[in-house]
Formats: C-alpha cells, sequence, structure tokens
C-alpha cells in the first residue's frame, strides 16, 4: 500500500516533468498566440466548448491547455533550482556546524534563528519588486530564503555520524576534513536531505505561485500556474474553470511531491529500525 | 530555569538587532531609493529634491543609525504615501491583522486537536488513514486558491459568508479558514504522536489498571503531555499566520498590515515595508520566546537546566 502511495507521488512528478519537457511538442497551440476572436471559450467538455481547445482559452483568446503545458516547465524550474541553491547553502552550513561544533555552530544556529524570524512572503515580495520580477530572480530569491530546514537536519544528522568508527578511522588514515566532510560526512546523510529536498521543493512551488498571484513574482506573459489563476480571478464568477484548471495542477503536482516524501521518510526510517 | 531564560532573551535580542539590520538593507537592494520614490516620469531635478527631503543623500551608515536609533524609540518614520506615522499607520491595522491570526489559530486548535486524538486512540486504523491522506490532501493546497473556491463556493453559490471586508464579523471565518489550513497538518501530527508516545507510556497502563474511564485517561492524563509541543508550536505557527496573512488579507480586501505591506511594496512606500518586516520579525521573536518559556514553566526537565 505504502509503495503503491510513493509511486503513484513519483509518476506525477515523471508526468508534469515530461509535460515540462516537451511542452513545445504536445501543445495544441501557442502558449502566447492571442486571438480576441476566441475569448473565454469553455473547456471541451461544457457547454460551448470546442475541440480545438480541449481546456478552453482565457481572457486573451490563448490556448489554456498550451499554457497550463508551458506552466509545468515554470513550475518545475523554480522547483529543481531553488532546492539546488537553497540546499547548496543550508547543507553547507549544517555540515560545518554539526562537524566542528562549539563557536561555528553557534554561529549557524544564530543564522537559523535569524532567518525564521523574517517574514518569508513580505521579505519576497519586497525583493522581487525592488529588484525586478523574473524567473531567475524569484529562483534566487526563494533559494535564499528556503534553506534553513537543510541546514538543520543535516546539522543533526551530522552530529550524529561525526563521533562514528568510520569518521575517526579517515581522520586516523590523515584525511583532510574537507575531504572528511565531502566524503565521509555527506554520503551519509544523504537520505533524510533528499526528503527535506521533496519539502522544499512542493513549499517553493507554491511559493513562486503565491507570489506570482500576487503580481510579484514570474511577469506575464509567462504562462506560470498562480499567474493564470491571478489572471482568471476576474472572470471566475462566471467562468470557474479558469481557477479550477491551474489551481487543480499546482493541487495534483505538490500532492505528487508530497507523496513521494512522505514514502521515501518511511522506508527511511522502516530501514533504520 | 532563570538562567534558562536570561540566554534566551539574550539571543532573542541579538536576533532582532539582525533583523534591523536586515529590513534596513532590504530596501535598500534597488540601488538608488530616489528614482523608485519619484516615480517613472520624474526629472533629474525631482530626484534629486526627493533625496535631498528623504534624507537619501545621507552615506547609508548614517541613514541606519537614524533610523535605528528612531525605531527604538517607537518612532518607525513617515509614510510616503499617507504622509503619516508609519508606526499609527501600523497600530491602526494590527487589530483587524491580529484578530484574523487568532482566528486561524483557534480554527486549526479546533480542527487539529481531536483529529490528532482520534488518529492516535487509533493507530494505524481506516481513520487514522484518513486523517493522514486529509492532512497530505491540505498541505498541497494552494492557500490563495483555496481562498478563490470558498469564496465562489461559500460566497457566491450558498452564499452563506460575506466575501470581502469585515465590516461583519462573518467577515473573518472565510479567511480565517484559509489561514488556519496551512498550520492544521503540522499540529495535527504533533498531537497524533504526542499522544501515540503518552498513551503507551507506564502511568497510562497505571491509570488503565486503577480502572479509570478512557476518557479520563486520554483527555487528563496523556492530553496534558502531548499538549505541550503542541502550545510551542502554536505559538510559532500563530508567527507564521501572521507574517502569511499577506496573501489572504489581499485576496479578501481586509485592511489590516498584510494588506498595507502589500500596498506599499507595489507603490514603493519603503519607510512602511521596513517597519512592517521588523514587527513582524518581532512578533515571531516575542511568540518563540513566550513559547520557550512556557516549555520551561511546564517541563519540570527544562527547569532543573
Amino acid at each position: 500500500m505504502r509503495h503503491v502511495v510513493t509511486a503513484f507521488g513519483g509518476c506525477i512528478i515523471l508526468i508534469v516533468l515530461l509535460a515540462a519537457i516537451f511542452a513545445p511538442l504536445v501543445a495544441p497551440h501557442d502558449p502566447f498566440a492571442q486571438d480576441l476572436m476566441q475569448r473565454m471559450i469553455p473547456p471541451e467538455w461544457m457547454d460551448g466548448g470546442s475541440p480545438a481547445h480541449p481546456f478552453g482559452t482565457d481572457q486573451l483568446g490563448r490556448d489554456y491547455l498550451s499554457r497550463l503545458l508551458f506552466g509545468a516547465r515554470i513550475s518545475m524550474a523554480i522547483g529543481i533550482f531553488t532546492v539546488i541553491t537553497s540546499g547548496f547553502i543550508g547543507i553547507t552550513l549544517g555540515v560545518l556546524g554539526g562537524y566542528f561544533g562549539g563557536r561555528v555552530d553557534d554561529v549557524v544556529m544564530f543564522m537559523i534563528t535569524c532567518r525564521l524570524s523574517i517574514p518569508l512572503i513580505l521579505v519576497a515580495l519586497t525583493v522581487v519588486a525592488l529588484v525586478g520580477s523574473s524567473l531567475t530572480v524569484v529562483i534566487l530569491t526563494l533559494g535564499l530564503l528556503l534553506w534553513e530546514r537543510f541546514a538543520v537536519v543535516s546539522r543533526t544528522t551530522t552530529m550524529q555520524v561525526r563521533n562514528l568508527d568510520y569518521i575517526a578511522a579517515a581522520r586516523a588514515a590523515g584525511a583532510s576534513r574537507l575531504h572528511i566532510m565531502l566524503r565521509e560526512v555527506l554520503p551519509n546523510i544523504v537520505s533524510p536531505l533528499i526528503v527535506v529536498a521533496t519539502l522544499e521543493m512542493a513549499l517553493a512551488i507554491l511559493l513562486e505561485a503565491a507570489l506570482s498571484f500576487l503580481g510579484l513574482g514570474v511577469p506575464p506573459p509567462l504562462p506560470s500556474w498562480g499567474l493564470m489563476i491571478a489572471e482568471g480571478k476576474d472572470y471566475m464568477f462566471f467562468s470557474p474553470w479558469v481557477i479550477m484548471i491551474p489551481g487543480i495542477a499546482l493541487f495534483v503536482l505538490v500532492l505528487g511531491i508530497n507523496l513521494l516524501g512522505d514514502g521515501l521518510r518511511d522506508s527511511l526510517h522502516a530501514g533504520r529500525a | 530555569m532563570l538562567q534558562f531564560l536570561v540566554r534566551r532573551a539574550i539571543l532573542a535580542l541579538l536576533v532582532c538587532l539582525t533583523v534591523l539590520v536586515i529590513s534596513f538593507a532590504l530596501t535598500r537592494l534597488s540601488g538608488d531609493l530616489a528614482i523608485s520614490i519619484a516615480g517613472p516620469n520624474a526629472t533629474a531635478q525631482d530626484i534629486e529634491t526627493v533625496r535631498k527631503n528623504y534624507g537619501l543623500d545621507r552615506p547609508l551608515p548614517v541613514q541606519f543609525v537614524d533610523w535605528a536609533g528612531h525605531a527604538a524609540q517607537g518612532d518607525l518614520g513617515s509614510s510616503y504615501l499617507y504622509h503619516a506615522p508609519v508606526a499609527r499607520l501600523i497600530a491602526d491595522r494590527m487589530p483587524i491583522t491580529l484578530t484574523l491570526g487568532l482566528t486561524g489559530l483557534l480554527i486549526a486548535l479546533v480542527t487539529a486537536i481531536p483529529l490528532g486524538i482520534i488518529a492516535a486512540m487509533r493507530e494505524g486504523s481506516l481513520p487514522d488513514r484518513v486523517i493522514g491522506i486529509v492532512a497530505l490532501l491540505g498541505q498541497a493546497m494552494p492557500s490563495f486558491w483555496l481562498a478563490l473556491v470558498l469564496i465562489i463556493w461559500l460566497g457566491l453559490k450558498l452564499q452563506l459568508l460575506p466575501i470581502s471586508g469585515v465590516d461583519e464579523w462573518q467577515g473573518y471565518i472565510m479567511p480565517g479558514i484559509v489561514l488556519a489550513f496551512s498550520a492544521i497538518p503540522a499540529l495535527m501530527r504533533l498531537t497524533r504522536t504526542g499522544m501515540i508516545d503518552a498513551l503507551s507510556s507506564d502511568y497510562i497502563r497505571t491509570a488503565r489498571a486503577k480502572g479509570l474511564s478512557t476518557a479520563s485517561i486520554v483527555l487528563k492524563h496523556a492530553l496534558r503531555n502531548a499538549a505541550m509541543p503542541v502550545v510551542s508550536v502554536a505559538a510559532v505557527q500563530l508567527g507564521f499566520m501572521l507574517g502569511g496573512s499577506i496573501v489572504i488579507e489581499a485576496i479578501f480586501a481586509l485592511h489590516g498590515v498584510g494588506y498595507l505591506a502589500w500596498e506599499s511594496i507595489s507603490k514603493n512606500d519603503f519607510p512602511v515595508v521596513q517597519a512592517v518586516v521588523l514587527i513582524l520579525a518581532m512578533i515571531y521573536i516575542a511568540l518563540t520566546l513566550f513559547a520557550d518559556a512556557m516549555n520551561a514553566v511546564l517541563d519540570p526537565r527544562l527547569r532543573a537546566a
């Protein structure tokens, strides 16, 4: 049962990833092409829908399915590159703090405490507003903000392995500190960090959508799912599907990532016990 | 215990100072504030006037010391947009944000604790699994999207609740639910693990052997022990909710601190932005300090430390 759920989560991620990679091949239309004569056509399965636009069209007559497929690129790019950035920062700090302890650890803990007390969305919005909105800015901003869980987990796990025999053996063999941290410690703390990566990836995707929704994330006309919801908001009372389609896409992707992360955590715990 | 609390208080003070620097530095990211304030159609002379009037021609350290010195005395400068003291603008709007945050926390607690207890009492059973799945679903729900769906469904289709503003108290219910949603999974999991630990402990076995009723065992004995981490996490969650209410306030047009911040960010009203960042951070620091103090009081093991 557990494995089925985990695999299900993995499948969702794989499908979205494939959609993102092959968007130009599978999208029926150009996601940026406006057609003012074809505005707000409902999805195919509703009254007035047309097979030319399976998910309908938006307020500028752009094909909704094509925008959704290209939007997968933005969500996946945000998820993957934010996690790479924040993971690099967090794991570096966490391993340093956990390995050296003492003053170094005090500094790392202090940085984590400071980071946690800063209001996340507010600071992200301010940075994007001041630096200018673009995909790169959003990725870097979120990457610079979402590292604390990586730091907390890598710090604790490094402390656990620090005093184990094989580390002492490496030290006795004359390995440098850098070598020990990179080659001995890191490979042994990698599995809990993968679980953190899934959590952070889900969070980054949700935050990008929220920032774009508030108008300070990925700039239009890029088809970010959060931006699609924002643009559809004015029409949602008469055509709820304009916010339902990108909203469900977002929900399903984040659910898939969470299911995978949850499953991985359970199997790790089972392995350890 | 006193020593522990003093150490925590000193740490909190250091964090406050760092946040002071960060919130100041944050608004200086754009390079030249005067250009942003003067707007896109400003002439070089306008920009120069703005720079002089707002004291932006002074060196950055001087500006910082000036701002921080005033901030420490409760003077957060004045808004470019409203031409009013920032402290008063925030004080006027704080009740709405606090009411919203507390409503959210209350909804989260009355949902999460009973569900967590039910899940713990029948660990591994169908209800436990269903609750776990619901928590996962809730976690994946984008809050701003949930807000829009609730507006369409509860506000428009069923016409149960007002869709914007807080002229009546019912206006807090929908935003409160949305805000609570993000905190429920964490609080519920915590209650569940705490209760599972507590229920399998020796004193519960003793209580069972004495023939106490299940209700009395669960509510009086186990819950008291499971409640401690929940209290401290609830305090932290309240901090996150106040910070995260910016999205919710924007959607439901609640004119609280979050709305003020959003408006100020989009209109380059930097004194307000840096003050809101500072104040929300201070509230968070105070809440975590409170949570630690609560833990120290409730847990005799920490008292000795």
